[in-house]
């Protein structure tokens, strides 16, 4: 492996940068002859614009493998009818290998827009491994040994099923629950950030709100469920106002921190050059004071999770919350494990979309932290 | 904002010519303190002060002993506590566009390109839309316009202190602020920024007043050099300095100037 990194990388024609991890391959003290003789495989490889991922081989193999013992390997008799779908994930494994036999041989063309897109795969290649490694230790643990017994556990060719015959149920809950988060978020953001950078500017907002939000912000809002839908029309309206609390406090409290953080000079050099009240407010504290608010709304947005899952396990009648009880009701823990998947990538992707409106608002900062 | 109409500079005018008047700034009888917790903290003490139009003045005194408060009371960001300060006979009760201060640090809004940074005060004013081109002017005498997208985080600390330049410039200041604005630049940056003032000032006619405590560089480029005692800062004496431009380092009458400064500063012993 580390040869043909060695390979790969010796630069033949073009000098390039010299990166700390080139020294530890090729070290000075290689003997000559060696030396000449990478370099001459170097060189006629470099311009061929083929050069074959051979580490590509170990996540085809780990792929192969894992629909192999899929298939090979008979279930253990589970006391009831035998897991669904097992033949059928067998056989999406080893169409996996094949796609990635496909992406590894893409990935060893090296010319044009098929450059860039190889070397996210080449990136990616030990992820693409263990993943199958992690589903092929999963599938053995639970159903071709039974070391994690039904009906608690489930094997991953298992889920196929909840998608595939619980789908309408699923797909409406996950609906459900992102309207509901982002009506409950939106609200939240939108007046936490309003109260925090008043409660910033104006001495006497400050003076009447800081109270409040000191007292107050720190009360978890699971904790006034049942107060809320007890008040509220409707537990919708309850659920959207507990969530946007829990948006609400840390951005508010991080927007406020932000705008009492600005650099007094900026406020002096704006006013100088005959900046109003209002420049100072929008063009000067705000735009100063955003990484802060990021910040908040990174909080938030994990507060909002918990709020929202919660309310939907106590009282709105849909959703992935209310889908995890309705499953546990039934003992279905197999969809529970679904749900649950169908969670993990709904607010991940949330939290990965916020981030990048990050990078394209916060452009400026220098060290920004990758997502 | 009387004064406004006077110096509306046309477009070509703006980006070459010193069209603008420059303004006569008059300090009378200004004392200075602030409460502090300790107790009452007095930094001028009966300061009187003329800038005549288009005068390069420097203060000159020690560390901490209350020029740049001077400076903050001229640009009209604080109110005196007693004594008045006027411009061309109007009293400075607020800041204005026609009194720009260049501060130590460059101060630029790190969330804006150069560009944008430079336009700061005319969007402010709300006429950048039919002024833009005055900010591409302010950024080519400061020979930065090959910079305008970049990012403050992307520039030296001389490069950032002529963008900071820049945005002073491009309001077309009657009077420029300096506070100590080469103070923490390298040393050699710091003479090439010297000449660069004295042009900048020479080729636009404004009134300068600069706070340093550099000796040298006070007596590089000003025409009268102020200088102030320890706090409560008084002025001491002022001393004219009649030399022509562009002047030179190792000018002999300067040398003998600066052994002066040096003795009213109470540092005669240090030379």
């Amino acid at each position: 492996m580390s040869a043909s990194a060695t390979l790969e990388r010796l630069p033949a024609t073009k000098p390039q940068p010299e990166l700390p991890g080139i020294s530890v391959l090729t070290p000075p003290s290689t003997p000559p002859s060696k030396i000449a003789v990478a370099a001459h495989a170097a060189n006629s490889a470099s311009e061929k614009i083929f050069r074959f991922h051979w580490f590509g081989l170990l996540p085809i193999a780990a792929w192969g493998l894992l629909g192999a013992l899929t298939l090979a390997w008979p279930n253990l008799p589970a006391g009831f009818e035998d897991w669904v779908y097992t033949t059928e994930f067998g056989i999406a494994a080893l169409a996996v290998a094949a796609l990635l036999a496909f992406l590894t041989i893409t990935a060893s063309i090296h010319i044009g827009p098929l450059q860039h897109a190889g070397a996210i795969f080449r990136h990616g290649t030990p992820w693409l491994a263990v993943s199958a490694i992690i589903l092929a230790a999963w599938e053995i643990l639970t159903a071709k040994t039974g070391v994690l017994p039904p009906p608690f556990f489930a094997p991953p060719s298992s889920l196929i099923d909840v998608y595939v015959s619980d789908y309408a149920r699923l797909a409406d809950s996950t609906y459900n629950s992102i309207k509901l988060l982002l009506e409950g978020v939106g609200w939240g953001a939108a007046v936490g950030f309003t109260i925090g950078v008043s409660i910033g500017w104006s001495r006497t907002i400050n003076y009447w709100v800081h109270p409040i939000l000191r007292f107050l912000g720190p009360l978890p809002p699971t904790a006034l469920l049942p107060i809320a839908f007890f008040f509220f029309p409707s537990s919708h309206a309850a659920s959207v106002f507990l969530i946007a609390l829990a948006t609400g406090f840390p951005v508010a409290i991080l927007s406020w921190s932000g705008v009492a953080g600005v650099n007094k000079a900026y406020y002096d050099v704006a006013r100088t050059m005959g900046a109003s009240e209002w420049f100072l407010i929008f063009r000067v504290a705000i735009p100063a004071a955003l990484p802060q608010v990021f910040v908040g709304l990174f909080m938030g947005f994990g507060a909002s999770f918990v709020v929202l899952i919660v309310a939907e396990m106590m009282g709105v009648k849909s959703g992935l919350g209310w889908y995890l009880t309705w499953a546990q009701g039934y003992a279905a823990y197999v969809n529970m494990y679904g749900a649950l998947i169908v969670m993990t990538i709904i607010f991940s992707s949330l939290i990965s979309l916020l981030f990048t409106v990050r990078d394209r608002v916060l452009v400026w900062q220098k060290g920004i932290v990758k997502w | 904002m009387v004064s406004a109409t006077v110096r509306k500079p046309r477009l070509e005018e703006a980006a070459d010519m010193p069209a603008h008047a420059a303004s006569r700034i008059r300090v009378e009888h200004v004392s200075h303190g602030f409460d502090a917790p300790t107790g009452r903290l007095e930094v001028l003490e009966n300061v009187d002060l003329n800038v005549a139009p288009g005068e390069f003045v420097a203060l000159l005194g020690p560390s901490g002993c209350g020029k740049s408060t001077l400076l903050r009371l001229v640009a009209g960001l604080e109110p005196a506590s007693a004594g008045a300060i006027s411009q061309d006979g109007t009293p400075i009760t607020r800041p204005d566009p026609s009194r720009i201060v260049v501060f130590q640090d460059p101060t630029l809004f790190p969330w804006r390109t150069v560009w944008d940074n430079v336009a700061l005060g005319l969007q402010a004013q709300g006429i950048l839309k039919q002024e833009k081109s005055r900010v591409d002017a302010a950024l080519r005498k400061v020979g930065l316009e090959g910079f305008a997208k970049a990012y403050p985080h992307q520039l030296s600390g001389g490069m950032a202190q002529r963008v900071a330049l820049a945005r002073a410039l491009v309001n077309n200041p009657r009077l420029l602020i300096l506070d100590e604005p080469l103070g923490k630049l390298d040393s050699l940056t710091r003479l090439e920024m010297q000449s660069e003032l004295v042009s900048l000032w020479q080729k636009n006619g404004f009134s300068v007043l600069l706070v340093t405590h550099d000796v040298e560089e006070a007596l590089f480029l000003a025409q009268r050099v102020v200088i102030f005692s320890p706090r409560p800062a008084k002025i001491i004496t002022a001393i004219a300095i009649d030399r022509p431009y562009p002047r030179h380092r190792d000018d002999p009458v300067l040398t003998g100037l600066r052994h002066e400064v040096l003795n009213r500063l109470g540092l005669g012993k240090n030379w």
